[in-house]
């Protein structure tokens, strides 16, 4: 891949989900060490972006590119994307270490325990990686999931509300990651519902709005204050009440 | 991997391959009690109600075979690893086989000595059946329990749907059994290429529909 090369470029991405159109002409790109924020309401199309930009679901028109090349039409997976969604993608009866291990050996990779006995330490779960995972807190198991991303050593990350049950010490430790990834020239595509979150991990941010990005801007010298005015505003012009009135 | 992960599941939950054969023992004990002493009309129905119990058992088997990845969305995990995707139902179509092949052998000396049965078919087509009965029955079961992973209500869906697709197993496999069996032994080839060529349907609609039943 060129080193200007996008790590990630979308082109008038569309996606329908039976009868209806999730995505509608999506266009965005993210460079090496780039990090893209989403904001959106529920039901936006979020979540459906990343499952189409890792390669889980195919578009239904438009391109994606990731590395500088084109996505089959299929959409296929890349060792060098992952994904950190909703759920954890692991098993609740299988240990922390057992989990990760399971997940090295699939990506293949070298020496699979030792570097899951790393990631566990890493983000902070090393005194519990013999408990079944469904034992684990919601915190817990959110830092296991980003232990498990961690450990593929991804060049492209997509994040879907990665903070959400993680306490202060463990949303530290993301910041930490994603700024070393963003160092190593790593690009990442967030989804959040938080302004500030968004600020803190992207250098740009747009919005996403039934299914189309409406607005979006670079992040430096925007204050939080100044992204939810522009959020909102946006959330009341597509019709989403920003706020409920009992009177 | 995959299958490797499954039957450390397994070993860890019981929760197939101690469910299926729990099923089998119980069915032996209700056949042995509904049918009282007439030995004569249970020589009759014998590989049938042999069958009966393999198809109700492997479908709880079988019904489990995505249960594990559904609580965390585990097969999402597995559709991103690198590698080509019908691996996964490949491997699922492996462990459900080696799960129902291994009740089939556990169970099947049970049936001959709690029915009072005596042994005098031939063990290769006898072995030969189990083998085939079973592939058969995962092929489709592995097929139906991906598509209902993604359907809510699946579980209540998988056997209803499951029963009229497995009759052509059923019938072959009980009808092979019997000639298996029989006394003088008849030839229960014919019967076994019958279920052979629905294993071979079977096996490949998984393989071939699975990019298809993703998206479901």
């Amino acid at each position: 891949m060129d080193k200007a090369e996008p790590v990630l470029r979308v082109k008038h991405l569309e996606k329908w989900i039976g009868e209806r159109r999730v995505l509608a002409n999506v266009s965005l790109e993210v460079g090496p060490g780039g990090g893209l924020a989403i904001l959106g309401p529920n039901g936006a199309g979020k979540s459906t972006l990343l499952k189409v930009v890792a390669g889980l679901w195919s578009p239904s028109a438009g391109e994606v590119w990731r590395f500088g090349a084109p996505m089959e039409d299929e959409g296929r997976p890349d060792p060098r994307v992952n994904l950190v969604g909703h759920h954890s993608f692991l098993y609740p009866a299988l240990s922390g270490l057992e989990n990760l291990e399971i997940y090295g050996r699939l990506y293949q990779i070298p020496r699979p325990r030792e570097r899951a006995l790393a990631a566990l330490e890493r983000f902070g779960l090393g005194w519990s990686s013999r408990d079944p995972v469904r034992t684990y807190s919601r915190g817990m198991k959110q830092r296991l999931t980003l232990a498990r991303a961690w450990m593929c050593q991804p060049q492209l990350l997509l994040l879907d509300e990665p903070y959400v049950g993680l306490d202060l010490p463990g949303q530290r430790l993301l910041d930490d990651w994603l700024e070393e990834h963003r160092r190593s020239g790593g690009a990442r595509l967030v989804i959040t519902h938080y302004p500030e979150e968004a600020l803190r991990v992207s250098d740009a941010v747009a919005i996403l709005i039934r299914g189309r990005l409406v607005w979006w801007a670079a992040t430096s010298g925007m204050s939080a204050d100044a992204l939810t005015r522009e959020y909102s505003g946006w959330l009341a012009k597509g019709g989403m009440a920003v706020s409920v009135s009992f009177g | 991997m995959i299958v490797y992960k499954d039957f450390l599941l397994e070993f860890k939950m019981k929760d197939s391959w101690v469910t299926m054969m729990a099923f089998v023992v119980m069915v032996i004990f209700l056949f042995a009690f509904a049918l009282g002493a007439d030995w004569r009309r249970l020589d009759a129905i014998f590989p049938g109600i042999i069958w009966m119990a393999y198809l109700f058992a492997g479908i709880l088997g079988v019904g489990r075979t995505y249960g594990h990845e559904l609580p965390e969305e585990a097969l999402t995990g597995l559709m991103l690893a690198p590698g080509e995707r019908t691996w996964i139902i490949a491997a699922k179509m492996f462990v459900a086989f080696c799960f129902m092949f291994g009740m089939e052998l556990v169970a099947s000396p049970l049936f001959f000595i709690l029915l009072n049965q005596s042994w005098s078919g031939q063990w290769v087509p006898y072995l030969v059946t189990l083998a085939l009965g079973a592939w058969g029955f995962v092929g489709v079961g592995t097929l139906l329990s991906a598509l209902s992973a993604n359907v809510r209500g699946g579980e209540a869906l998988l056997p209803v749907l499951m029963a009229p697709l497995a009759v052509p197993v059923i019938i072959t496999a009980v009808e092979a059994t019997k000639a298996i069996l029989a006394s003088p032994h008849q030839n229960p080839w014919g019967w076994l290429e019958g279920l052979l060529a629905y294993d071979v349907i079977f096996s490949a609609l998984p393989l071939l529909l699975y990019e298809y039943l993703w998206e479901v």
